[in-house]
């Protein structure tokens, strides 16, 4: 009955997602919005993390099934993505490493500066070495 | 055998989990990158489709199934979010950073390699959103007057690639810090790119879900501002 119950709750933040997606005019899909309620709802104590933890965990764990579909899927508009097909590639390929690479460089730019604890462990750590 | 495959109810979500679980075994042998259990699992679903010449809207029918749970999985990201929530307000500096940084690097280099291919107008707010979300990334297309297929072609095919080089490029760029890996594959690739970063760590998964929704909402700003400029 547990997990019949943490879905529940997990369904009904996913309608609550849609119903907010529907009142309000931004391009927000209802899996944003839902994402959200979810974390106000564990932050405000409305929610214990246990009424949800083991079916969330397992849906999280399943997610990367959930993608083969649509990616099945592009076969099917092969013909609007022919006539450009290698500036796509080359565009994705591009673009996708360099964003991962500046969003992670910077991120830990300002983390090694602004943790001045951390780096004396470091050293502490590498002088016991 | 072929009219029973197409009209299976069960067909279509029984070959992908199979595949996927097919493409996990083809790892721990091969643990080579291209070896990735999505890409594998992609790949060995259109060679049957193909192979016993099942349409794809037979396969869909119920294979949709697996999609339907995209939604409550995207919201109970929120779980591991929360569990490293006092991690989050602690750097909340750095990771504001990196997904700004991040999203800026995604809208300036899509415009400047559509200005080296001399893409039009159209083809150009087709990839404005490709490194966010699917449905975020559908409804700025839409807006902005793209060819929302293609825009969802090109973001799952950077949610895939996101996962399948991933931790190379983190290693490339020497990104060692858990909080940086996870905000460079959530707001490079997406949801796709933090199904990687959960098999990293749970802090990786974390920071990796809040940058799809934060590189996203960034994103809806910038596509809007950005699509003038071509």
């Amino acid at each position: 009955m547990r997990y019949v119950k943490q879905f529940a709750i997990i369904l009904t933040i996913s309608f609550a997602g849609e119903v907010l997606r529907a009142l309000l005019p931004l391009p927000v899909p209802a899996s944003i919005y839902g994402l959200v309620l979810m974390l106000l709802a564990l932050c405000l104590h409305i929610l214990p993390v246990a009424a949800v933890k083991e079916t969330a965990s397992f849906l999280v764990e399943i997610m990367p099934l959930m993608f083969i579909p649509a990616a099945v899927g592009l076969t099917e508009s092969w013909d609007r993505i022919s006539p450009i097909f290698w500036e796509l590639i080359a565009v994705t390929a591009v673009s996708t490493i360099l964003v991962m690479a500046v969003s992670g460089r910077v991120t830990q730019a300002v983390l090694r500066r602004s943790g001045p604890d951390r780096k004396h462990k470091d050293v502490q750590q590498r002088r016991s070495l | 055998m072929r009219e029973l495959l197409t009209t299976s109810t069960f067909f279509g979500v029984m070959v992908s989990i199979l595949a996927y679980e097919f493409g996990l075994a083809l790892k721990k042998r091969f643990p080579v990158a291209l070896c990735n259990p999505l890409l594998v699992s992609i790949v060995v679903v259109i060679v049957i489709l193909a192979g016993f010449d099942i349409d794809y809207e037979a396969y869909e029918s119920g294979a949709k199934l697996l999609g339907y749970l995209l939604t409550p999985a995207t919201v109970c990201l929120a779980v591991p979010l929360y569990e490293q929530l006092s991690l989050l307000k602690k750097h909340v500096a750095a990771i504001m950073a990196g997904l700004v940084s991040g999203v800026l690097t995604s809208l300036v280099s899509i415009f400047a390699m559509a200005v080296i291919f001399g893409l039009n107008h159209e083809q150009y707010v087709t990839l404005l959103p490709k490194s966010i979300t699917t449905a975020i990334g559908m409804g700025i297309s839409e807006e902005l007057g793209g060819i929302v297929t293609v825009t969802v072609a090109v973001i799952i095919v950077t949610g895939i690639l996101g996962n399948v080089i991933g931790e190379q490029v983190l290693r490339v760029f020497r990104i060692e810090e858990r909080i940086a890996k996870g905000v460079a594959l959530g707001s490079a690739s997406h949801a796709i790119g933090t199904a990687k970063a959960m098999e990293l760590g749970e802090i990786e998964g974390a920071m990796s879900s809040l940058s799809i929704a934060v590189a996203g909402l960034l994103t809806v700003i910038g596509a809007s501002v950005f699509a003038q400029f071509l």
